[in-house]
């Protein structure tokens, strides 16, 4: 099949903005849209990481006094909102699935430009909206979870809002999925197969596959709650018969795949940049391509498992603790494949393999607690607690955000054309890894110890080890100065990056960079091996 | 050849040796106070040697790589053009699924000792007049045990407290108190929002669930004060949620239980 391109479209691009501009407009092109995506994300990112600070900021002293404790729930719940729904999902799928994807099927555009851009434009408003539902009658304050009836009988106008915009979010992560699906299946350059795509094509494939199949149910579950709330029904509230077990039920029908939608897309975004920097082909292509299904078929049939203290039966609980250790197959496939990828490469040691490598530390570690606490027995003693907090944070900030740092740097010169500075970046390295690890992994033991999570004030005695998290809090914080400090002076005075600095092979870089508004001048090259390094085929680059 | 695998095996030891040392020695759990206490420190601890092991071993092949086989100044060109090896995918298929089924087992083995798998015993007098479905959280009450010698409690939770009503004293305390070496069946219901029952050194939780009543039956095996924490989130005080349970010997429990009862004194 040929990429028509609507002469409308041409027509219009005309009259876009050039330059810098161009990221404030209504644009059709994927790839503006997935750098709208990504500053987008890393504004919330931004507001996520302060109301983070004031997290850390009051628990660093056993009282709560730091701000009022209704005010300490809202800002646990929509620090978990913004860095779900609008940094994490939005970044690694939005972001560089618009941006990469049509290049890795040698397209011109994503499927449908207009869906994509709409799927874009309902970020920024809905996002707004959940912050400024803080200004209306405080925002909502029953975790990100929202289990009723807590949901039900906080002030109603923040947990509306709230609603709507999770709605919003959820439905451009629809759109996003469609497009994706759309675009990987019926967007593919003749001759080019299935099996020669890029990994991260797969995990997209994956993922949007997950967020086609799960979300709407979340959809439909937000609904039923709004109609609890606004025009008091009773499907989840036992004043009125409801069973409020059944919103778990369906709330993490969704929300356990959405780990999933975090984490799939990182692990084909660090599939693709290990070959690059250890110069060496992707080992074991097939198994990793199955591994992702194995993950998606598996990911939709473990979600009891955050609801084993929730009171379920005993034949449940069994068979989610079984199919839940057992992701941890195709997900340990994965990493034994990355570190066999790194085995025997000529490795540049640069920032975005060191975040990469960071990656794989960190997510191994939050893979071993997720083993254990998909264990009944061990999980019920630490469900609930700092335990959970430091497991979830090392698989979507240990594990998903350094690979969305590892792939800014890599990608950089893709998108300006100049070079980030290595030396800046190292150093962002060095500060977010330690700062991470002091910060969560002592919240491990804080969890066993007695601590729960989602409190303002705890036990005197945890003050210590809380106080440790906190600097870590801090470090974290502060390793965003020098990453903001590289972003400018590589856009302003960066070195020319040539259009391939790191004689990559996969078919973005194939192209000049920044690359033209239509990613190639002539017809798209057809890359049949995009990890053939050490091949004839990298030798003539 | 020899030496390379003799490094490698000594490499391996040193990573078991490292493991099972600190599995041994490093204890990161609160006091064992309940017959589940001990039965999940000894979960724990297998968990934990084979985490370990499979961290520090990853972490090591990741060091180790990047060391080895970073880029050095003079070099160009690609590394080696190995695109795969089936027998490798098969080994680290089938051993992670391998220690994945045991450790399934294995921690369904823990589950049932500590009762999770039991037929709850539901002939206590406080239910027999309920008919509704009743969910349990893990269950130390066998059936071929004397139910009258459990002592029962009916807990209700609320914003921001817990009551514990003695049906066979027939009146409300604001602490749990318990006599040690017995068995204790709670039926726990919440009157508004949902909380839970977690008592650290006892290893176990409980939603207490608005409209569904719930189960939670332990033995406790040391004299002392504990702390239950509410641990779900439950409205702004969430954190403040707390209450004691004491444990104490037959005789203390029965003096306790005695002065509560004569003056019928709540809270």
């Amino acid at each position: 099949m040929t990429i028509s391109i609507d002469p409308q479209d041409s027509n219009t691009k005309s009259l876009q903005p050039k330059g810098w501009l161009r990221y404030f407009s209504f644009s059709l092109d994927h790839k503006v849209i997935g750098i709208q995506y990504l500053i987008c994300g890393f504004l919330f990112y931004l507001i996520g990481g302060t109301l983070a600070s004031a997290i850390r900021i009051e628990l660093a002293s056993p009282m709560s006094d730091f701000m009022p404790r209704d005010v300490y729930n809202q800002v646990l719940t929509l620090h978990g909102t913004i860095m779900i729904f609008l940094w994490i999902v939005p970044v690694v799928n939005g972001a560089f699935g618009n941006y990469l994807i049509p290049f890795y099927v040698g397209a011109r555009d994503m499927a449908f430009p207009r869906l994509n851009a709409v799927a874009f434009w309902l970020i920024p408003p809905s996002g707004l909206m959940l912050v400024a539902s803080y200004f209306v009658e405080g925002a909502a304050q029953a975790g990100w979870t929202a289990y009723p009836p807590l949901s039900i009988t906080t002030p109603q106008s923040g947990q509306i809002i709230w609603i709507m915009s999770v709605l919003l979010l959820g439905g451009s992560s629809i759109f996003g999925g469609i497009n994706f699906i759309a675009t990987i299946i019926k967007l593919r350059r003749p001759g080019l197969k299935l099996m020669q795509l890029p990994m991260y094509c797969w995990a997209m494939l994956g993922t949007s596959l997950l967020v086609v199949l799960s979300t709407p149910v979340l959809a439909g579950t937000l609904i039923l709650l709004s109609f609890d709330i606004v025009a008091h029904t009773g499907f989840f509230n036992p004043v009125l018969g409801g069973n409020v077990v059944v919103y778990q039920h369906l709330f993490w029908f969704y929300s356990h795949p959405a780990v999933y939608i975090m984490v799939l897309p990182a692990f084909g975004l660090v599939s693709e940049i290990l070959p690059v920097h250890s110069r060496k082909p992707l080992f074991g292509y097939t198994t990793m391509v199955f591994s992702i299904m194995g993950i998606v078929v598996l990911g939709l049939v473990v979600w009891a498992h955050h609801m084993f203290t929730s009171g379920t039966p005993p034949w449940m609980r069994l068979f989610f603790t079984i199919a839940t250790a057992f992701i941890a197959v195709p997900t340990g496939i994965k990493f034994f494949n990355w570190v066999a990828t790194l085995w025997g490469g000529k490795i540049s040691i640069n920032s975005a393999m060191l975040f990469s490598c960071g990656f794989i530390i960190n997510f191994v570690f939050g893979g071993i607690t997720g083993v254990a606490l998909a264990q009944v027995p061990f999980d019920i003693h630490v469900h609930d607690t700092y335990f959970v907090v430091a497991h979830f944070h090392y698989i979507v900030y240990g594990g998903t955000v350094f690979i969305i740092f590892s792939s800014i740097y890599h990608w950089f010169p893709k998108v300006t054309g100049k070079l980030m500075r290595e030396k800046l970046g190292i150093l962002h390295f060095a500060i977010t890894f330690i700062g991470f690890n002091l910060c969560f992994a002592p919240q491990h033991w804080l969890g066993l110890n007695g601590m729960p999570r989602r409190v303002a004030e705890y036990d005197p005695q945890f003050q210590f080890v809380n106080q440790i998290s906190s600097l870590g809090a801090l470090l974290m914080a502060i390793s965003t100065i020098p990453f903001l400090v590289n972003i400018f002076l590589s856009i302003k005075n960066g070195k020319d990056s040539g259009d391939n600095p790191w004689n990559a092979l996969t078919p973005e870089w194939l192209t000049s960079s920044p690359p033209p508004v239509e990613n190639w001048e002539g017809e798209a090259p057809l890359v049949e091996e995009p990890y053939g390094y050490g091949k004839p085929i990298s030798q003539e680059n | 050849m020899l030496n390379k695998n003799f490094y490698l095996i000594l490499i391996i030891s040193a990573v078991f040796g490292i493991s099972f040392w600190i599995g041994f020695n490093v204890n990161l759990l609160p006091a064992e106070a309940s017959i589940n206490a001990p039965i999940y420190d000894e979960l724990f601890k297998i968990l934990f040697i084979i985490g370990l092991i499979i961290f520090i071993g990853m972490t090591i092949a990741v060091i180790y790589s990047l060391f080895k086989f970073r880029k050095r100044k003079d070099q160009y060109g690609d590394g080696i053009a190995l695109e795969g090896n089936l027998t490798l995918e098969i080994v680290w298929t089938i051993i992670p699924s391998i220690i994945v089924l045991i450790i399934g087992l294995y921690s369904y083995n823990i589950y049932d000792r500590m009762g999770g798998m039991k037929e709850l015993n539901h002939s206590h007098e406080m239910m027999t007049s309920n008919t509704e479905k009743i969910w349990a959280g893990i269950s130390q009450v066998s059936n071929n045990e004397v139910a009258s010698n459990n002592l029962s409690v009916e807990v209700s939770a609320m914003q921001f407290a817990f009551l514990f009503n003695y049906p066979k004293g027939e009146f409300i305390s604001g602490e749990l108190h318990v006599p040690v070496d017995r068995k204790v069946s709670m039926k726990m219901e919440s009157k508004d929002v949902i909380h839970a029952f977690w008592v650290p050194e006892f290893r176990i939780k409980q939603d207490i669930i608005p409209g569904q009543p719930t189960i939670l039956n332990f033995t406790p095996t040391k004299v002392g004060k504990y702390p239950i924490i509410c641990a779900e989130l439950c409205g702004p005080y969430h954190g403040g949620m707390r209450a004691s349970i004491i444990v104490e010997e037959e005789s203390d429990y029965k003096d306790w239980f005695n002065k509560n009862t004569k003056t019928e004194v709540s809270l």
